[in-house]
């Protein structure tokens, strides 16, 4: 199998972007976090459409959950939500310079993060900060080096 | 016959802007079945369980992102220099100092309290046994105020047991799993405690608000006698959490004569951001009526190991 090398770096970097998502931080740089699986979900979805897809992303989602402590299926939501808009869009922005794929990607990501938002809200009571477009921010400001440097890597292990 | 050869052909061109699968279904699906999951867990008590048992599968991702705050720690005690390693020390045994005072005093009151106990016909009151339980991760999730502890079923842990740190209550167990589970906070804006003021005895319910430093006493009517610096123990009258321990201390007393009731504010005791060791306690009435699935033996070994440990720990010196 030709094709095993690539499942193999596909689910480490999604597994090690799991662990970025949920490392310890000190609570006033929670804000500040990036969604690293997020941003590593719409990389694969969209460079290597036909491997990586909604699935990915809810099984992705549903860890996320378990070890967050969120409603079940929440995070399993927004992610397949997420990837089934990079899946909608992925050819649109290949056509795009980095820059407005990371423009494209704050939208996308901010997208996520309202939703999640109006699904906490509907699961009891929560403290709403204004803020929770800060991930998006950073996740879309981080966008042109993450694909930079994660693209070397694919084109190194020859991943389509 | 040249529509066959262009039949037969088309399979063969390759389009130019080759489209990937449009995963509509699958997005179909996967939001019913998150919608499923989301509500059969808000409804059915079963969910529970499936998720304690789900919950095992990520504890090795649990247990890898508290490496490096373990590493963290371990180093930084490695290249701490000797002085402020004896300058602790000599705090740490005035410390000692101070509390085993506090202790010797302590053993006269206790024996005292139980003898006017019976002269007035009370019912005694039992220690309350526990076990200690490391801190695994802190949330990551900044809108909820929750932490993971590495103790679970295979201790004896609950879901509703009262969790205590050095200083003061930490919060209550929501969710079990195997080796671990997951604790929430008193600062949550989920999580209530029944308390009463030390000094007057007065009761009431705190609250917390998603920040980790602010709880909110509610319902306080503007004549209650509650000033700042008041300190606010368990009451004991949730059936939750035992009577007695330190849970706030009043930060804040806003009175306005226009509205009945007042503004109070309180700074939780507990410092869950610093320290690392928590007690895990088993009130009495609780133990007595756990449920069958809670692995009693396990706890009450751990429990022996622990007065043991005490034990030794007392009659060394």
């Amino acid at each position: 199998m030709t094709r095993l090398p690539g499942l193999i770096a596909i689910w480490l970097t999604l597994v090690i972007s799991l662990c970025l998502q949920v490392m310890p931080l000190p609570d006033a740089w929670l804000m500040w976090r990036p969604d690293w699986l997020a941003l590593a979900l719409a990389y694969w979805c969209i460079t290597a459409p036909q491997r990586v897809g909604v699935f990915h992303g809810f099984a992705c989602g549903l860890l996320l959950d378990l070890i967050e402590g969120a409603p079940l299926g929440q995070n399993a939501l927004t992610l397949s939500l997420l990837t089934y808009l990079c899946l909608l869009l992925y050819q649109r922005l290949r056509a795009y310079s980095i820059w407005q794929q990371a423009v494209m990607l704050f939208v996308l990501l901010g997208l996520i993060q309202l939703v999640e938002q109006w699904l906490r809200t509907i699961f009891g009571p929560v403290s709403i900060h204004l803020e929770f477009l800060l991930p998006a921010l950073i996740g879309g400001a981080l966008w042109p080096w993450l694909f930079t440097m994660m693209q070397v890597l694919r084109r190194r292990l020859g991943i389509t | 016959m040249a529509l066959r050869t262009f039949f037969a052909e088309g399979g063969l061109i390759k389009p130019l802007f080759s489209h990937g699968p449009v995963p509509s279904y699958r997005m179909l699906l996967c939001a019913v079945l998150a919608f499923t999951l989301m509500f059969a867990e808000h409804r059915l008590s079963f969910m529970e369980d499936v998720r304690a048992q789900l919950t095992t599968v990520v504890a090795p991702v649990q247990w890898a992102v508290s490496l490096p705050s373990k590493g963290l720690a371990w180093g930084s005690l490695m290249l701490s220099d000797q002085r402020a390693l004896v300058e602790e020390n000599q705090r740490l045994r005035q410390q000692l100092l101070i509390l085993s005072h506090r202790v010797q005093r302590m053993a006269n009151l206790t024996a005292e309290n139980v003898r006017l106990r019976e002269l007035l016909n009370a019912a005694p009151r039992g220690e309350v046994p526990y076990i200690t339980a490391e801190l695994l991760s802190l949330d990551s999730d900044p809108f909820t105020q929750q932490m993971v502890i590495g103790r679970g079923r295979r201790d004896g842990v609950y879901v509703g047991q009262p969790v205590m740190d050095a200083s003061g209550l930490i919060g209550q167990v929501i969710a079990v799993s195997a080796y671990t589970s997951r604790v929430l906070m008193v600062a949550d804006a989920n999580h209530a405690v029944p308390v009463q003021i030390n000094r007057t005895g007065r009761r009431f319910i705190v609250q917390g608000t998603g920040k980790l430093d602010t709880l909110s006493v509610l319902n306080v009517p503007a004549t209650a006698d509650i000033r700042e610096g008041d300190l606010l123990t368990t009451s004991g009258l949730g059936g939750r959490f035992p009577e007695g321990y330190p849970v706030a201390e009043v930060t804040r007393v806003k009175r306005d004569s226009r509205h009945s009731f007042a503004t109070v504010e309180a700074r939780p005791l507990a410092q869950p951001e610093r320290s690392r060791h928590f007690l895990l306690l088993f009130p009495p009435p609780l133990a007595a009526d756990m449920n069958s699935e809670v692995n009693a033996d396990a706890a009450l070994r751990l429990m022996e190991k622990v007065s043991i440990d005490t034990r030794a720990q007392e009659t060394s010196p």
